[in-house]
């Protein structure tokens, strides 16, 4: 008896030792991706931030590397980004509903589930092509905010589907049942008591989704995104009824990405610093963009305890 | 519970917005005077500037200028389609694009607006090739070479025996085509085991850290970075003379054979448009400003003045009869006969 | 009044065969009820049916764009051929050297983001502070959100030299031992720095989705695990990892599917030039790359070189398809239900 004891403190000792050995690591993992976050930044901003100014922000493409700004790109950003959520949310997140709590599961299912996968996996320039045949001719949306916004959409719907999905199997299924159990219809409870336990890990998916949209190039060129452009699309707002206009989404545009792209391929040295500070903008963007749903995350995931 | 109240709430948002936009999406268009221009990424930035010039300019009288980066090839498909005003063009149209712009009945302009001079790079402490002829460029690029020509005394046995680094353009752009055919004879002939990049900015950082590298791009690169490049003298072929690249050695044609014209190409139903006619007048008025910004070679004035002659006649077709051709004067092309 | 109730009398006469009250409010309410789940559920499968309809859209896309090429080269040709020029002339059509660059690009990046991303998730489900992973997993989510482009650039001006730093003073050395595998100096453009740089872009998607479904699994399990005396990372190894398996799952077939599609990274830092190698020390170009080379670049539309790039699209959703069967299979044996 003795003897198994001492056996019992080493095997004790030694599984702890194993446990610490992985907290470090885990530690290291996260300081190593911390650091290439910071190089990434810091590399960007030593050479941009110097260029950043409200000159910059506010003035319109050039030729001549001082006088060029970003204006365009950054208003064409968001209303694209704008347009690219209110489409692929509802969309993605009725999909994966759907696809998890109401489809029967029969082989038609796993084909539908192998599938969404699959188009996670298709490159973006393709939905490029595919979105110029369809949304820019079939469906004479032409080369505007509206098409590319589509197109973004349809590039991460697969993976605001594979969440909602996941995050809606992880819900434990007595919780289901209890709802059943009180009468509820299959809507009732999928509304009332699976999605704001789920509403977290949706929103995860939705924060990875929106980050590549924001930083796509390859498609929005080819649905025809412009990149000299030296007005805005028309303000959404009128002066006459009915005060909200939606000429905007019809309007030619560019994108942050295109224009970092077409600045760091110019030979003047100056442009390389255009590139640098659009890079930083976009970068501040996206932190923007992720704070927001990370906030709302936050928020509902304070009200659930399992 | 707080979260399905603001769930719900996002959702009938949502929903309001969506369908709305259905409602409201199918509406018109700007209402601006807009000039659409796609196309080559080589020209872009002559376009550009002339641009930007433009809009300032009292000839635009409000109308505003929109630019595509599609390449040569999309940008063709749509100006045949009928989507652009003018396309950027860093070779003539070729004929498959002419079918297609015949197809549905578009007529252009043909309009060239500058010289681009490929231009060898070599690094600033590479001292034995600093003039290379173009049998010696053909013996290293050529299909045959690929995997035997790797050194440099291959080439040329009293070049020093180190290992020969290559860069240049991509396979599927214009520049690449016209080096290839200016140097081996054939478009698109050209071993393919060198690093090719669509950005040339990144072909002059290979270039400026390999001594023993071996580059070819636009003018206008090596003009940006002439501190960490060394130019080639080409031997050219008619007069067996070395001439470095520079404006003046294009122009007058002694820079053989790397030189290649860029064109705009305006479509004659555009040129209704007072806008679009101004802007095309503006251009080839102002390209040669514009050209010299940004380190391309702008033709002689001679060129410009029969490019105008050109436009305001309303002479349609192509030149260069759907093919590409190397070592071209444009002084030279202006009696041909436009084919359309 | 009247008329309401001979409308719901008559309901209820198809629906039941007990004559139930005509004013009977109950059965008024729970057919409002049905119509409306009625029409949510059609709602909802018409959301879902877009992704089928997406599908379809693009293997027609792909289908109807490639036949011409594969009218003009076989299909065995295409998928054995040791070279790919196909805008060289004279052209050659053989894919294998995208899908190899594809497949090691991937590989390096996988090699990088599993581990990261998984540890990384354990990391903060099961041994961080709720502060410390409040404050990590936006961080890392934002490594999601950089754009492609300016990791493209960071691979090529930063990771690449530290590279050529590392493996200068060693590949003298090793050129001479193994000279067909280890290069004398590690090219500016290779495999291996975007191969890093795109695994350090994708730990965010499979640490985050992971790490979701981990703190999913009902802490019932990890009391259990420890009532038994087991340390941490024994319960979060043992227990929570596989009963999380299938969100696991599916955050590494996301980020394979990213993998495998990413763009810009490789084609800024890789190199352009499509080169038959399982070594990621040297530059390739990838099927992506090659695509986005093309349709942007000078090749005229409609001719059998810018059809190759619809050709390469569909041999790549052919392939994904085939590795996300074997994953689906895969997943669906661990899974694990409460």
């Amino acid at each position: 008896m003795q003897g198994s004891l001492v056996g019992v403190q080493g095997n004790i000792q030694r599984r702890q030792f194993w446990s610490a050995v992985f907290a470090i690591a885990g530690l290291l993992v996260l300081l190593v991706a911390i650091i290439v976050l910071l190089a990434l930044i810091l590399q960007l901003a030593i050479q941009g931030v110097p260029r950043l100014s409200w000159a910059f922000l506010t003035s319109f493409p050039s030729s001549n590397a001082e006088q060029a700004g970003i204006l365009s790109a950054l208003v064409g950003t968001g209303l694209v980004m704008l347009v690219t959520a209110f489409a692929a949310i509802p969309v993605g997140i009725a999909s994966g509903i759907y696809l998890e709590e109401y489809a029967r599961k029969n082989w038609i299912a796993s084909l539908i589930e192998i599938n969404v996968t699959n188009l996670a996996g298709v490159p973006s320039i393709v939905y490029g092509l595919l979105a110029m045949g369809l949304f820019k001719y079939a469906f004479q949306l032409g080369e505007s905010v509206l098409t590319a916004g589509l197109t973004l959409a349809l590039l991460i719907l697969p993976v605001v589907i594979v969440t909602t999905r996941e995050a809606l199997r992880s819900v434990p299924s007595g919780l289901r049942e209890a709802a059943y159990a009180l009468g509820a219809s299959k809507w009732q409870m999928v509304w009332d008591h699976i999605l704001p336990y789920a509403s977290g890990s949706i929103l995860t998916g939705i924060i990875i989704g929106l980050s590549r949209a924001i930083g796509e190039t390859a498609p929005l060129i080819t649905i025809g995104a412009l990149t000299f452009i030296s007005f805005l699309p028309p303000s959404p707002f009128k002066s006459d009824f009915p005060f909200l206009s939606f000429d905007w989404l019809r309007s030619p545009f560019t994108v942050m990405p295109i224009q970092m792209f077409n600045w760091v391929s110019r030979p003047e040295p100056e442009f390389q610093l255009n590139a640098a500070a659009a890079g930083v903008i976009l970068v501040a963007l996206t932190l923007l963009m992720n704070g927001l749903a990370i906030y709302l995350r936050y928020r509902f995931r304070k009200g659930v305890k399992w | 519970m707080a979260v399905k109240s603001v769930l719900s709430r996002v959702a009938l948002a949502s929903a309001i917005v969506t369908a709305t936009t259905g409602v409201f999406a199918s509406g018109a268009g700007s209402q601006q005077a807009i000039v659409k221009i796609d196309g080559s990424s080589t020209v872009f930035p002559v376009t550009e500037k002339v641009a930007e010039d433009f809009q300032k300019s009292p000839a635009a009288k409000g109308a505003k200028v929109t630019l595509g980066i599609s390449g040569t090839g999309g940008g063709f498909r749509k100006f045949c389609n009928g989507e652009t005003d003018i396309s950027n063009a860093s070779r003539p149209i070729l004929e498959k694009e002419m079918k297609a712009c015949a197809e549905k009945g578009i007529k252009y302009v043909e309009i060239p607006i500058a010289y681009d001079a490929l231009t060898v790079v070599i690094h600033p402490q590479n001292n034995w090739a600093e003039t290379m002829t173009v049998a010696q460029l053909k013996t290293i690029w050529e299909p045959a070479a690929q995997g035997k020509i790797t050194r440099w005394n291959q080439v040329n046995p009293s070049w020093p025996n180190a290992p020969l680094a290559l860069f240049g353009a991509g396979a599927d752009s214009g520049t690449f085509d016209y080096f290839t055919e200016a140097i081996v004879g054939k478009a698109k002939q050209s071993r393919s085991d060198f690093t090719g990049s669509e950005d040339d900015n990144v072909l002059v950082q290979g270039v400026s850290r390999n001594r023993n590298a071996l580059g070819f791009f636009g003018l206008a690169y090596y003009e940006a970075n002439k501190g960490r490049l060394k130019a080639v003298k080409i031997v050219n072929p008619k007069t067996g003379q070395a001439v470095a690249p520079s404006n003046k050695t294009v122009i007058d044609g002694s820079y053989l054979p790397l030189s290649r014209p860029i064109f705009i190409y305006v479509k004659a139903d555009s040129m209704k448009r007072p806008e679009v006619k101004a802007f095309a007048e503006f251009y080839i008025k102002n390209g040669a400003k514009a050209a010299d910004a940004v380190k391309y070679v702008p033709l002689p004035a001679s060129d410009y003045a029969k490019a105008m002659e050109r436009f305001q006649k309303g002479q349609l077709g192509t030149a260069f009869g759907g093919k590409e051709e190397i070592g071209i004067k444009i002084a030279d092309t202006w009696n041909r006969k436009l084919v359309d | 009044m009247f008329y309401r109730d001979v409308w719901v009398v008559c309901l209820t006469m198809v629906d039941q065969p007990l004559v139930i009250s005509a004013k009977s409010s109950f059965y008024q309410k729970k057919r409002h009820r049905d119509l409306r789940q009625r029409l949510i559920e059609t709602l909802l499968f018409l959301a879902a049916l877009s992704s089928v309809l997406t599908t379809i859209a693009i293997m027609v896309l792909l289908v109807t764009e490639s036949l011409p090429l594969f009218q003009k080269v076989s299909i065995v040709e295409f998928l054995t051929g040791r070279e790919w020029a196909p805008l060289f002339d004279p052209p050659r059509y053989g894919i294998l050297p995208l899908v190899c660059g594809t497949f090691v690009t991937s590989m390096v990046a996988l090699c990088v983001a599993i581990p990261m991303g998984t540890i990384a998730a354990i990391y903060l489900s099961e041994f961080a502070a709720p502060k410390l992973r409040e404050v990590a997993k936006p961080i890392l989510e934002v490594l999601a959100g950089i754009p492609t482009v300016v990791y493209g650039y960071f691979a090529l001006l930063f990771v690449t030299p530290v590279l050529q730093i590392l493996y200068n003073p060693l590949g003298e050395k090793l050129s001479e031992w193994l000279p067909d595998l280890f290069p004398y100096e590690l090219d500016g453009f290779n495999m291996l720095g975007p191969g890093i740089v795109m695994g350090i872009m994708i730990t965010p998607t499979i640490s985050s989705i992971s790490e979701d479904a981990m703190r999913a699994v009902p802490v019932e399990l990890r009391e259990g695990s420890y009532a038994t005396g087991a340390t941490r990372f024994q319960t979060a190894w043992k227990v929570v990892f596989p009963a999380a398996i299938s969100g696991i799952i599916a955050s590494y077939i996301l980020g394979i599917s990213r993998a495998v599609g990413e763009t810009m990274i490789v084609a800024v830092a890789a190199g352009l030039q499509p080169t038959l190698t399982l070594n990621p020390l040297r530059p390739a170009a990838t099927i992506t790359t090659y695509i986005v080379q093309v349709s942007l670049g000078d090749t005229p539309h409609g001719t059998i070189g810018y059809q190759t790039i619809f050709a390469a699209g569909l041999t790549l959703v052919l392939l994904t398809l085939f590795f996300n069967v074997i994953g689906y299979f895969l997943s669906r044996r661990f899974r694990e239900t409460y």
